[in-house]
């Protein structure tokens, strides 16, 4: 073993007593990284997270971009283009090709309806509203509703949670009393109540479920507010004579930043899931707006006979709740390293 | 832990009070009248109508006469079909719900106790990737969407279940099956993550190396310490199936509760709506609390903390 390794003359060299006076055995060599350069070099390495980045990335910029450019309208209405299947130019596969089977042959929809030379991506719904459009800006209603109500959400349970763990004693009891009992409750039956008094729309399943979903936000900041307000900055703040609000944008939230990114991660997808469930249960987003949850319930009606009105909203649905997952998860192990072993 | 209990049980009144009150004032808030055909009544037959179903009291007597009722279990008159009492509806539809839901529960909690347990066995080879996928789709995908699909392809295309139907017990494992997909990957994960901690413990090489079999380690000493928190987990996975059961009764056409929530929402079914929230909210208070007090009894040093508190 010894004599294999063949290192040239001049990689060692004297160091001479001047040289070892200069030298600073508590230097650095690696350039330092602030905890957020930190959290997103290890979010990099996570495959997972990351991809699930870029796809949450362009189906935003997809969801939103619709609105500058559409391939079609999703509100024009072509009943004689109704149902008809995906059809994607260059691919031959069956169920991607504008082919339908029809009492027990394959016909070329698209041939029958007199519309050979056009083609609909993910094919069009009962009354020839070009799905993919649909779906686009179905997609951007459920995203705006989730990210309205996640900010909402975000604001009262950080607000709670923070005021709740900083002040502790009776206030906390009594703050967290109020948590249970809204625990003990299903949020959907919440939701549901609140959607009726609020006459159904897109403002009133915002508000719906930015009135629900706060809770565990404000129960994971407020167990964390209680951890950071014994650490002594946060006790040299208050000697000092710093005012609590200060204290708590300077010194708590900063800290916070990392359970509130993450839970809000998290948060997302339920609204999401929520806003679906409601308007697939016909109490959310009425016609002719539309979202996932509506696309999803107009697929259903004749999903026998035409599966793939129904399969696209539901793809995109599981896509983006499986990436805001993901990444939620990428974003834990990136801030709290010590999660993953 | 008697001292605790009676505390517990407190509590759980004192929300089933608060639950009810709210309930009942937001529904009192709520536009429209329980009447289909106002136009066509005279106001004698109006003031009848009322007098029977007991509306035309003040809103403060009505308070006090259905909280009354509700704590003998009466919830009033259906709005939707007339002459049905609440209760009787409700306790009719009660049974299919908690049948699916208690099923939907031990299929998804067991299966997953094995795909995490596996997934952690064999840390970072393909099992623990399999278990890793199956647990993130699981939380993933919606319970509906995955109740259409099982409908489409087990029901329709391959003929082996029956689509939308009630009957025995064959009817019940689609939906189970749907609403079980959540709690599977939920328990999956939480015991993979809880079982990799336990395995990387002092008692653990203590164990392999007093020289017991794979099986005795994993089974005596990792599994047993690493379900302990998994108790905890079962009441959000509780409302969970509540939630996912609305929507996926709908779609097998399962007389339960969750059918009949949407389509008293949809009706204005008032007092059966009432009725709903508060059974929802009495079998999740219960679900919490039995947990709490099986934590306690499994976990002794929560019960020493309970006590100090």
């Amino acid at each position: 073993m010894a004599d294999t390794v063949k290192l040239p003359e001049d990689s060692f060299k004297r160091i001479s007593s001047d040289d070892r006076a200069n030298l600073d055995s508590e230097k650095i060599a690696a350039p330092s990284l602030t905890f957020a350069q930190d959290a997103w070099r290890r979010l990099k390495k996570n495959k997972g997270a990351w991809v699930s980045l870029i796809v949450l990335a362009i189906v935003f910029i997809m969801a939103f971009g619709s609105l500058v450019v559409s391939p079609h309208n999703p509100n024009a209405v072509n009943p004689s283009y109704a149902n008809l299947p995906s059809k994607i130019p260059g691919v031959n596969i069956n169920g991607f090709n504008g082919t339908l089977v029809q009492a027990g042959e394959r016909v070329d929809a698209y041939k029958q309806a007199g519309a050979s030379s056009k083609f609909y991506i993910m094919g069009t719904d009962y009354l020839g509203r070009d799905l993919f459009s649909r779906v686009l800006y179905g997609t951007r209603i459920s995203l705006i509703i989730a990210l309205v109500a996640t900010l909402f959400d975000l604001t009262i349970g950080v607000t709670y949670g923070m005021f709740s763990g900083w002040k502790g004693g009776r206030i906390d009891t009594i703050m967290q009393r109020i948590i249970e009992i809204i625990l003990s409750i299903p949020n959907l039956v919440v939701i549901v109540l609140l959607i009726l008094i609020l006459k159904p729309g897109m403002t009133s399943i915002i508000i719906a479920i930015a009135l629900t979903s706060w809770v565990n936000m404000a129960r994971l900041v407020r167990a964390q507010t209680m951890e950071i307000k014994e650490q002594e900055y946060i006790l040299a703040a208050r000697t000092l004579g710093e005012r609590p609000m200060k204290i708590a944008f300077k010194h708590l939230l900063p800290n916070l930043s990392s359970v509130i990114i993450i839970n809000t991660m998290f948060t997302i997808p339920n609204a999401i899931f929520f806003e679906a469930t409601l308007s697939y249960i016909g109490i959310g987003i009425s016609s002719p707006q539309a979202s996932l949850g509506t696309l999803l319930n107009d697929g259903q009606k004749n999903f026998q006979f035409l599966p793939y009105q129904m399969w696209w909203p539901a793809l995109i649905l599981s896509i983006i709740m499986l990436a805001f997952n993901l990444l939620g998860d990428g974003l834990r192990d990136a801030f709290d390293p010590r999660t993953k072993e | 832990m008697a001292k605790y209990l009676a505390k517990r049980i407190f509590y759980l009144i004192l929300t089933l009070f608060i639950v009810i009150t709210v309930t009942f004032f937001l529904m009192k808030l709520l536009p429209g009248t329980p009447l289909t055909n106002q136009a066509k009544l005279s106001k004698s037959q109006i003031a009848l109508i009322y007098e029977q179903y007991g509306l035309d009291k003040p809103v403060w007597q009505q308070y006090l006469l259905y909280l009354a009722g509700a704590v003998r279990g009466n919830f009033g008159t259906s709005f939707q079909f007339s002459d049905q009492p609440v209760s009787y509806l409700l306790s009719s539809r009660i049974g299919p719900s908690l049948q699916i839901g208690l099923q939907a529960m031990i299929f998804g909690v067991i299966l997953g106790i094995i795909v995490g347990a596996f997934g952690a066995m064999k840390q970072n080879t393909w099992v623990d990737t399999t278990a890793t996928i199956v647990s993130i789709l699981g939380i993933s995908i919606p319970s509906f969407v995955l109740a259409v699909l099982l409908q489409y392809y087990l029901g329709l295309k391959l003929g082996w279940f029956p689509i939308a139907e009630w009957g025995g017990f064959i009817y019940t494992v689609l939906p189970t099956l749907a609403l079980g997909a959540t709690p599977l990957a939920e328990s999956a994960r939480f015991v993979r993550t809880e079982m990799v901690d336990v395995l990387s413990s002092d008692y653990i090489e203590l164990a392999k190396a007093k020289g017991l079999s794979r099986t005795g380690v994993i089974y005596h000493h990792a599994l047993r310490n690493s379900l302990i928190p998994l108790i905890t987990i079962v009441g959000p996975l509780a409302v969970n199936i509540m939630t996912g059961s609305m929507v996926v009764e709908n779609i097998f056409s399962i007389p339960g509760i969750g059918e009949q929530f949407v389509k008293s929402v949809l009706t204005n079914d008032y007092p059966t709506i009432m009725g709903l929230t508060i059974i929802y909210s009495f079998m999740l208070c219960v679900v919490l609390l039995i947990t709490d007090i099986l934590y306690g009894i499994v976990d002794p040093r929560i019960r020493i903390t309970g006590k100090a508190n």
